[in-house]
């Protein structure tokens, strides 16, 4: 399966950390998702690896991992 | 087009019940609705079923017919509503178009949703197939994630904070406590509500609604009809539904429901009131957040003062416009698909002086409103005394 191409950097524009999760991803909690407003347009719902983020902080792009974007905070 | 009203409703309790199965839940509820409007199953001619996941939960499917036969009810349309939340909001729409629009004068809607007999990972899943799969419940979104991330940002543009929230919770509580209907009797404090369990920050347990099983059930006929039938009447002045984008991440704002501003303007425009003339409301609080969107979405108070609003007093039993005096979803219980009906009843046990110590003075003008998912449905209902 081909992997979606590269998304763009961007600023949070809201976040939670989930601590109850769906089925699928219980080993994976507590976990960070954030919507992202993308430089090049749009928002998305992405996954934050790495420190914890907060509204207006900025983002980057790492990966797709299992169709699900990661972000990680600008250094 | 005909002025309609509600001449029954009935309801089973609300809770975790185990022994009892979706049809069962669903025929206890027509059947009292039935018994309060003084009908007799062969007099209905329509049925509209409101139901989120029946055949995730509970495996059935096709259940309008399956409910209505098990109530006695057979030969006339029978048909299933989904809008995640708000189906059975989007059942008593269909039901009050098609007595306005003369297609009908006795028809019956019902809710119902059996939740409980699945553990609480798996509810979770069934319940964010009402997002988008395709966006954010891939990346994991569940939908207090959702509803957090909504009260993340309401939060930092006005001022929102977790002690609003626990106003709502704590109000709530203390309503359902006085519902002997309510899942959850229990009162609880600011302290206890900021000390919950985190479900997706900055939400806890105390802030989400209960995964319930129940059902309710409404009757209505065209207003000339009303002295055919045994129940003390209410008119409905006014109803509109509105649809919106399924994702939270395609609103271009996200602390406030287009849907409902867009369902509340309709209904007021129809039923010729505006807010200030709303006496009561039981509005769709799945999340404390969802309670102080929606309070500011249906013009009760000014954008991003829900929160100050709620903490002021204003929603109590005596408050200035009392909010879910039934408890709401967060106590009195949110079986999904029986939640839009369940309000309706809710406001005309109140309009017909019939809650007890629950009671409000001033019961005369009342609004309902149902939401779906995160904001892609919402039905806004007005009631007024005959």
């Amino acid at each position: 399966m081909t992997e979606p191409i590269a998304l763009s950097n961007g600023r949070v524009y809201t976040e939670t950390t989930v601590w109850s999760p769906p089925e699928k991803f219980v080993n994976d909690a507590p976990y960070q998702l954030a919507i992202i407003s993308l430089d090049s347009g749009g928002r998305i719902t992405a996954r934050i690896e790495g420190d914890r983020v907060a509204i207006n902080d900025l983002v980057e792009f790492v990966e797709y991992r299992n169709e699900i974007p990661y972000f990680r905070k600008k250094q | 087009m005909r002025p309609v009203a509600v001449v029954g409703i009935g309801k089973t309790a609300f809770g975790a019940f185990p022994d009892r199965d979706l049809r069962s839940l669903a025929v206890e509820a027509i059947q009292n609705c039935l018994a309060d409007a003084g009908a007799s199953p062969g007099q209905v001619e329509a049925f509209y079923l409101g139901n989120f996941a029946g055949p995730s939960f509970a495996g059935q499917s096709h259940l309008a017919p399956y409910v209505a036969a098990a109530a006695g009810i057979t030969g006339i349309p029978a048909t299933r509503c989904e809008a995640a939340c708000a189906s059975s909001g989007a059942a008593f729409f269909q039901a009050v178009s098609s007595v306005a629009a003369g297609l009908y004068d006795v028809v019956l809607a019902a809710g119902v949703e059996k939740m409980t007999s699945q553990p609480t990972p798996r509810v979770a899943e069934i319940l964010a197939s009402a997002g988008d799969l395709g966006g954010e419940i891939k990346a994991g979104a569940t939908f207090p994630a959702l509803f957090a991330m909504i009260a993340r940002r309401h939060m930092h543009e006005y001022g929102t904070t977790r002690e609003h929230l626990a106003a709502v919770a704590v109000k709530n509580h203390d309503n359902g406590f006085l519902n002997p209907q309510a899942h959850m009797r229990k009162r609880i404090t600011i302290e206890q509500a900021l000390a919950g369990k985190p479900v997706a920050e900055p939400l806890t347990i105390y802030d989400c609604s209960l995964v319930s099983d129940g059902a309710t059930a409404v009757l209505l006929v065209p207003l000339e009809r009303v002295s055919d039938f045994a129940g003390k009447a209410v008119r409905v002045l006014g109803i509109a539904q509105a649809s919106d984008r399924v994702a939270l991440d395609e609103k271009d704002d996200i602390t406030t429901f287009r849907a409902v501003k867009v369902s509340a303007e309709k209904a007021y425009r129809m039923a010729g009131v505006g807010p200030d003339d709303i006496q009561l409301a039981e509005v769709h609080d799945c999340f404390t957040i969802a309670e102080i969107v929606a309070i500011e979405d249906l013009g009760f108070c000014k954008k991003g003062e829900g929160g100050p609003y709620t903490a002021d007093g204003c929603t109590l039993r005596t408050g200035s416009r009392p909010v879910n005096t039934s408890g709401g979803l967060k106590a009195k219980g949110h079986p999904v698909g029986a939640t839009g009906i369940g309000q309706i009843c809710d406001l005309v046990i109140q309009m017909r002086g019939e809650a007890g110590e629950r009671q409000v003075p001033k019961a005369e003008l009342a609004l309902a409103q149902n939401l779906g998912g995160s904001g892609a449905t919402s039905v806004v209902t007005i009631l007024s005394a005959l």
